[in-house]
This record gives C-alpha cells, sequence and structure tokens, in this order.
C-alpha cells in the first residue's frame, strides 16, 4: 500500500458529507433531542427490588461477645456479607465513595456495657442510598436481626434484659441520597442508556444505509481507507452524544434536581469514553448487518442487557452471578456506575479507576474489531 | 464456442505487449456460493480503446467489471489493470479509474455540487472548486447545482453520474450500463464523449445492451453464464460466428416465421420491425429452405450480411445449450 497512505483531507470530505446527510435527516435530530427527553419522562420511576448478599464493611469497637453474637445473625441472614473490616471511618468511607459496598456497620465500643446497665444501646449504619430499593428492602431486616443476635447471648446475669422488646436501636443514615429519591438513581444511569441506544443505532445504520441505498458501492470505489471512512463516520455522532448529554443534565437538573458533586471534566471525559465504546460497537454491526432493519435489530439486542443486566433497572448486587458476570461485560455498566459516582458521590477519578480502565479497553478492543470487519470489497 | 482472444492483433496497430494493455487479465473466476457467475474469464483490453461488454442480464458482466476494478476479489485468476495487480494493487487502481455503477450510486440526500465536490475531494483533485464548477458548466447544471441528486431524473443521474467518475480524470472508464433507460439524444451526447475521451487515450470498457452501441466499440466481447463466447473487433464479429443471413419483407411474414423456423438450414428467424431476418450457418440449405418457401408468394427475399444482432442471438441459442 505505498503511496496510500492515511489522509486527513479524503476524512475531511466523509465528514463534511455525513454532516451534510445528519443535518438534512430529521430523523437524526428528532433522535438527538426528542429520544431523551421522552426517556426521561417514561424512566421517572424505579422498580423495586429485594437484592441480598449487598456488600458490607464492619467496625467493631466494642469486641465482646455480644457485638460477635450480633455480627454472626447478621452474616446468617444472607441480606448482608460482610466482607470488610475497616481500622477507621474514613478507611470506610473510602470503601463506600469507590462503590466497593453498599454499607457501613459501626458498633459503639460499649454496646454491651449498655445493655448490661440497662442503657439505651445504639448501632450505626450507613447505607449507600444512591440506589434507594437496594438500600431500604436490606435496612428493613438488620433491626430485627440485630436484636434476635444480641438476646441469643443474653443469658444468666443479664437475662432480665432479654424481656425488652428491643434492645438495640439501630441508627440509620443515608449517603449521596439520604432522602432516597428513586429518580437520583434512575436518571443518571438513564444517561447511559439513552446513550447506548442511540450512538449504536446511529453508526450502525450509516453504513448499512449506503449498503442499502447502493452507495456503498461508489464509496467503496473511491481510494478511501477503512480507518478514513471509520472516523468519518464515527466522529459527527460523537458532537450528536454531546448535545444529548447537554440535553439529559439539563432535564436531570431543572427537572429532578439531581446534583453534580464531581468533577465536570471527569463526567465529560468518562462520558467520551462511554460515547465512543457504543460508536464503535455500531461500526461493528453496521459491518455485520446487510440492511438497516438487521441493524436496528442488533441494536435492541444489545439494549436489553445493558437496561436490564447493567444495574440500571435491578440493584446489580441482587443479580445472580453468571448475570453479574455478564453485566461486568457490558459498557453501561461501568458507565451507570461511573455517573453515579461522579454525580451523586463525587467520587475523583482515583476511586473510580476500576470502572474507567475497562471502559477504555473496550473502545480499544471494539475499534481493533471495527476496523478488521470493514470490507473494502463487496464480498 | 467460438475463441478469439487473440484478434485484438488484427487492429495493425495494437499490439498484446502488456505495455499497451490496459486491462490484461486470465483466467478470472468468481464463485458465490455454490454458483460460478464468471469462469476462467480472459480480457485484454488495449490503451485507448472503447470495449463492449455484452451479454444477457446475469451474465456476469457487473461481476466483471468489479472485479477488474478490486471491488471483488476473484477466488481464481490473475492480472492487471493499468500495470497494477487486481488481486493486490486495487488502491492504486482506485485512484486511477472512474467506475459508474449500474444502480445510481451517488448520494441522492446531497445537491448535485455537493456530490461532485466529495467525489473531488476523495480522489484529492487538484484545482477542486474549479473543477467542480467547470464539471457543472459542461454538464448545463450550474444554475441547478443546488438541486439534490435525487430529485434529478433518470437520464440527468445517469450524466451526473457520469461526470462524477471522470472528475479525477481515470485512464480508465468502467461504465456498466451507462444509458440504460436513457433517451436516444443523451444517449448519442453520451457516446460522443466517450469517442472524445478515447482520442485522449482514455480506455473504456462498457456494458451494454444496445446493439447500435456495441457497433461504436473497438471491441466487443460476448459473454453469457459467466463464459465468454466472443470476442474481437466489432466490425468482425459478425463474419466470425460464420453466419449467413436472408431477409424477406412483404405481407404473410407471420406465416413465413412459423414455417422457417423449422425448414432444413435455418438456425434462427427473428423479426426486425417490417422484415424478417433468417439465419443459419450452412449457407446451401439455408438458401434453397428461403426460396422454397417464398416462391410463388408475394413475399421478397435478399441475401445480406449477418449483422451483430443475428451474430448474438445465435451465440445465445448455443449457449444454452452449452450451459445451462
Amino acid at each position: 500500500m505505498k503511496g496510500h497512505n492515511f489522509s486527513l483531507a479524503r476524512l475531511v470530505a466523509i465528514l463534511r458529507k455525513e454532516f451534510i446527510q445528519m443535518r438534512r435527516d430529521r430523523m437524526t435530530f428528532a433522535m438527538m433531542v426528542l429520544f431523551p427527553v421522552l426517556q426521561l419522562v417514561i424512566f421517572g420511576f424505579a422498580i423495586n427490588t429485594d437484592p441480598k448478599h449487598l456488600p458490607t464493611a464492619l467496625l467493631d469497637r466494642d469486641n465482646s461477645a455480644i457485638s460477635r453474637s450480633l455480627i454472626r445473625s447478621l452474616e446468617v441472614s444472607n441480606y448482608l456479607d460482610i466482607r470488610y473490616l475497616p481500622k477507621s471511618e474514613q478507611e470506610a468511607e473510602r470503601l463506600m465513595a469507590a462503590g466497593k459496598i453498599n454499607f457501613i456497620i459501626q458498633i459503639p465500643e460499649n454496646l454491651a456495657a449498655d445493655i448490661g446497665a440497662n442503657r439505651p444501646a445504639q448501632v450505626l449504619i450507613i447505607a449507600e442510598a444512591t440506589d434507594p430499593s437496594a438500600a431500604s428492602g436490606a435496612l428493613a431486616f438488620i433491626e430485627p436481626i440485630i436484636n434476635t443476635g444480641i438476646r441469643r447471648e443474653l443469658s444468666g446475669a443479664l437475662s432480665f434484659a432479654a424481656s425488652r422488646p428491643s434492645l438495640v436501636q439501630v441508627v440509620v443514615h443515608r449517603r449521596y441520597n439520604p432522602a432516597g429519591i428513586t429518580s437520583y438513581n434512575i436518571v443518571p444511569g438513564l444517561l447511559g442508556i439513552i446513550l447506548s441506544m442511540t450512538m449504536t443505532l446511529m453508526t450502525a445504520v450509516a453504513l448499512t444505509r449506503e449498503t442499502e441505498r447502493g452507495t456503498m458501492e461508489n464509496l467503496l470505489a473511491m481510494p478511501a481507507r477503512p480507518l478514513e471512512v471509520m472516523s468519518g463516520k464515527i466522529l459527527p455522532y460523537v458532537l450528536v452524544g454531546y448535545v444529548q448529554t447537554i440535553v439529559v443534565m439539563i432535564a436531570a437538573r431543572s427537572v429532578f434536581d439531581i446534583p453534580m458533586n464531581g468533577s465536570i471534566s471527569l463526567f465529560f471525559i468518562v462520558t467520551t469514553l462511554y460515547i465512543f465504546v457504543n460508536l464503535t460497537i455500531g461500526f461493528v454491526f453496521s459491518t455485520i448487518a446487510r440492511s438497516q432493519m438487521q441493524a436496528m435489530q442488533m441494536t435492541f439486542f444489545l439494549l436489553l442487557p445493558q437496561i436490564l443486566l447493567s444495574g440500571f433497572m435491578f440493584p446489580f448486587r441482587g443479580m445472580p452471578g453468571w448475570a453479574q458476570i455478564i453485566g461486568e461485560a457490558l459498557p453501561a455498566t461501568h458507565y451507570i456506575r461511573l455517573m453515579r459516582g461522579i454525580m451523586l458521590k463525587g467520587a475523583e477519578a482515583s476511586d473510580l479507576w476500576a470502572d474507567i480502565w475497562p471502559l477504555g479497553l473496550m473502545v480499544l478492543l471494539v475499534s481493533a474489531l471495527a476496523l478488521q470487519r470493514y470490507r473494502r470489497t463487496l464480498d | 464456442m467460438v475463441n478469439l482472444s487473440s484478434s485484438p492483433q488484427d487492429r495493425d496497430t495494437q499490439s498484446l505487449v502488456p505495455q499497451n494493455l490496459a486491462i490484461n487479465v486470465t483466467g478470472l473466476t468468481k464463485i458465490f456460493g455454490t454458483k460460478t457467475v464468471v469462469d476462467q474469464f480472459d480480457l485484454s483490453v488495449p490503451k485507448g480503446a472503447i470495449y463492449g461488454f455484452l451479454g444477457p442480464n446475469g451474465s456476469g458482466k457487473t461481476t466483471t467489471i468489479r472485479m477488474v476494478c478490486g471491488l471483488l476479489v476473484p477466488n481464481a485468476g490473475h492480472g492487471t489493470c493499468l500495470g497494477y495487480d487486481v488481486r493486490t494493487q486495487s488502491a492504486q487502481i482506485r485512484q486511477r479509474v472512474g467506475y459508474m455503477t449500474q444502480k445510481f450510486s451517488l448520494w441522492e440526500d446531497l445537491t448535485i455540487a455537493e456530490n461532485l465536490d466529495f467525489v473531488a475531494r476523495m480522489f484529492q483533485v487538484e484545482n477542486r472548486t474549479q473543477k467542480v464548477a467547470e464539471t457543472l458548466n459542461e454538464l448545463g447544471l450550474s444554475e441547478r447545482s443546488s438541486q439534490l441528486a435525487g430529485t434529478l431524473s433518470g437520464g440527468w443521474k445517469q450524466r451526473l453520474a457520469l461526470s462524477a467518475c471522470m472528475i479525477h480524470k481515470p485512464a480508465l472508464l468502467l461504465l456498466d450500463e451507462p444509458t440504460a433507460g436513457v433517451d436516444p439524444k443523451a444517449r448519442r451526447e453520451f457516446w460522443q464523449t466517450i469517442h472524445q475521451l478515447s482520442d485522449q487515450g482514455v480506455t473504456t470498457l462498457v456494458s451494454t445492451h444496445y446493439m447500435d452501441e456495441a457497433i461504436q466499440c473497438d471491441f466487443i466481447s460476448y459473454i453469457a453464464y459467466g463464459k465468454k463466447l466472443i470476442d474481437g473487433p466489432s466490425d468482425k464479429i459478425a463474419e466470425m460466428v460464420g453466419l449467413f443471413t436472408w431477409r424477406i419483407t412483404g405481407f404473410g411474414l407471420k406465416q413465413a416465421q412459423k414455417h422457417l423456423e423449422n425448414a432444413r438450414g435455418v438456425e434462427q428467424v427473428a423479426r426486425f420491425g417490417t422484415a424478417l431476418h433468417v439465419s443459419g450457418r450452412d449457407q446451401e440449405a439455408l438458401a434453397q429452405s428461403v426460396k422454397q418457401f417464398c416462391q410463388g408468394t408475394d413475399l421478397k427475399y435478399e441475401q445480406r450480411t449477418s449483422g451483430l444482432e443475428e451474430a448474438f442471438i445465435h451465440l445465445m441459442s448455443g449457449a444454452e445449450d452449452n450451459f445451462q
């Protein structure tokens, strides 16, 4: 291929053509603005579920027979999995910001003494409430479990206390979404779903449209390199993605009062990565699909797991293991976590690295696949 | 089957030295699934020649053109197009070839000017703006340049497509049924352009169904069911087939046709307007049959030289026996 390298002039030519066609295509415009607004309105409601095995960090300051019994009863309950034993509150808070745990349980140092002295005893539970359905389901069960666990340990001198209906008061602090508003959880996730749907669909259709209209033959007869065609087909839609993001953000702020606690630049960097993943997936689809109809079907085939298995609709940790494995392979899963982390928790890049690198890796892998699949012939 | 692939040598000045060939491919074969669409196809097109590609629908003309310009990879066979390998150097070939597809393949949602501009940009044409303006002017479309290409009539679409595929001054034009559905005036103008380009040294490979266009070509290749039946200089094709033809005029042609179709020595009977053309390779038997039937009737009959049309009808009837 000597003397036939990547040409910026040809890329510009394709970009110009795509922009002109996009401008004349009312459907693209409608999708760009109306689709996110419509989805935001429709998904204003949440779905309640009863997740189990929620990862939990435990700070046991008491370290008494009573506190150990309490912990054991929590462990056998299946609602919580005690995965971390942090040394300090700060450490526990970091784990929560990074999305590793849903609950922090703090047992005060004089729990056993308070119960023995018949003083009011308290256990503090900090719940990560960005997904209120996940938090409230488990919280409802925690207080009775704790009380049962303690009561089992009360014998001999302490048996008088066992007859009291409530031994320990469970104090709940909700973090990030103190009011437990479901739209807090839905809207950042919805941005992931909207982008996934429109970005994939637009590029999936971009090449198949050329094939269907017969213009592909003309395009292939021109001396264009695959990278030029792919970039020319993808880059215009990055802008469409930004427009959609901004539409959703404006709606999120003005209609749902969703805060933006994290960095705007991190938000846009992550969103750009996510837009690229979806655009390149769409491009791969368009190399497989024979018609626009097929391209559309493939897009919806991907959209379904992105909605159901990404933690958008059902709490991720409530899903069976195999579903979580599939979920981890979906870009929306990581993006939705990132959005909740940035917008609601104000998390920083260092906290979110575990979900940033998979997105980056997906961009690279899918782009390579797209380039490899792009045919320069009509075969 | 008549195979006279060396016949371009008859054209005194041309020779088959590869340097003088714009297209030189041998054994080109394309298989889709289990169907062999093009079978062992040889093609030698001298530089500057107008080469006509004839054959019924689905005979493999389009597939052959696509293989020549690198849009399809042949399953077998090899060769060069403008000196570049058709298998490995399709990028170089694309830069130098103007390909006009059978179906209109410019962008209907772009304007006339935008289409030309896009093509010019893709081929990195120098003085692009000027070149586009010139092309619009030659087409007579300057005033309609901002009209969407999709709104043009069939004939105008063809002309726009032809101009677009010539904008980068290609050395070889591959035209796939460029005049299908175009009115006679536009066709005449189209062929004038092709002859002018040929004078300037541009090679043209054109597929067509029209006999009047076939006659305008320097060389013709007739293909059916993926196989070449004959090729050679257009004025010698009929002779090569070895066909004799009688022309019968007058009243009662229908009856004559019915009778002669089964007569000895008659291989084909075709109606041309008010005349009947009766052809066959056995000169004596044919003459006897024609005379026998026409004598004593009002029908007039005369022997005439076989035309391309008779030759191709004849080739086709043979092809069915051989390849179906």
